[in-house]
């Protein structure tokens, strides 16, 4: 799987405003709404789902990377996005470290194959140590993206 | 679902670079939801409570199972079997523990034995959507 299958380019943020775990969360979840991959009505209700996920264990994996993510009856294909935040967030992370890099994942509860591997592909991607550090830098959402198209180019679609 | 409790098989052997013990077991992913992200961390954390080197081997595939970002690179889904491998001195312990890990599901929800199901869902065995396939079935690609 390649970001381009799942991630919601209009949906890029490279400068969040939110200094907290929820209020990242909330950001990212708001920028699906405002690219039309969910709907407004069930913002609160995938927030919520997402911040009990975290309640079971952070999804912040360390080298300021966090994936926070949730299984939500309210989408029909997975959808994400991404959000960098320069400042970096506390996030409970295995580390303890800050989080400035964020892949968000909202994902059909019937697919957990594609969750998966979109884990994989972005697991995969962030053991590139210069990926990830680039992506902290972007100054734009179109850096990010463009990092992501490059990424997939480079990355063995599986 | 009928559970598939399967009797360990570990076996050691000393590793021949290190002369260190080393311990190996195959495990089955038994979780519907596959080796995500909350049981990848747990399997991490054992892991690195544990001297040994640990590392798991997928078909194609071998990662450092103290990463949790190794450990999500294999994607594996619900009936992969992984075989795991510890070796150093205490690798008899960290084999036995993450076989326990792997033989409680990760105390999951949800696990293929679980009679309890959250709510919504109620998949009746045998539905055949494409890619989410709730059965273990392995696949036996080479």
């Amino acid at each position: 799987m390649k970001f381009s299958d799942f991630m919601a380019v209009d949906a890029i943020r490279s400068n969040v405003s939110a200094s907290s775990k929820e209020g990242v969360i909330r950001e990212m979840a708001a920028a699906l709404v405002d690219a039309g991959k969910i709907a407004a009505g069930d913002l609160e209700s995938i927030v919520r789902a997402i911040m009990k996920r975290e309640d079971l264990g952070s999804t912040g994996i360390g080298r300021g990377v966090a994936v926070p993510h949730t299984k939500h009856p309210s989408v029909d294909r997975l959808v994400g996005t991404v959000a960098v935040s320069h400042e970096g967030i506390g996030f409970d992370s295995l580390d303890g470290e800050p989080v400035q890099l964020f892949f968000l994942l909202v994902s059909p509860p019937d697919r957990p194959g594609d969750h998966l591997r979109a884990l994989e592909n972005i697991s995969r991607q962030l053991r590139d140590e210069s990926f990830c550090g680039e992506l902290k830098a972007a100054q734009t959402p179109v850096d990010i993206q463009r990092l992501l198209v490059e990424a997939d180019g480079h990355g063995v679609a599986s | 679902m009928a559970s598939h409790l399967e009797q360990p098989s570990v076996s050691s052997e000393r590793d021949e670079a290190t002369m260190q013990e080393k311990f190996t077991r195959e495990v089955v992913v038994g979780m519907q939801q596959g080796l995500h992200a909350r049981p990848a961390d747990q399997l991490a954390r054992e892991a690195r409570k544990w001297q040994s080197r640990i590392e798991l081997v997928a078909k194609s595939q071998r990662v450092d199972g103290k990463s949790i970002l190794e450990v999500l690179t294999l994607a594996a889904e619900s009936g992969t079997r992984l075989v795991v491998e510890a070796t150093g001195p205490d690798a008899r312990e960290a084999i036995n523990a993450i076989g326990r890990l792997f033989e409680q599901n990760f105390n999951e929800f949800g696990s293929t034995e679980s009679g309890l199901h959250e709510s919504g869902l109620h998949d009746s065995g045998s539905h055949s959507s494409g890619a989410g396939q709730p059965a273990p079935a392995p696949e036996s690609t080479g």
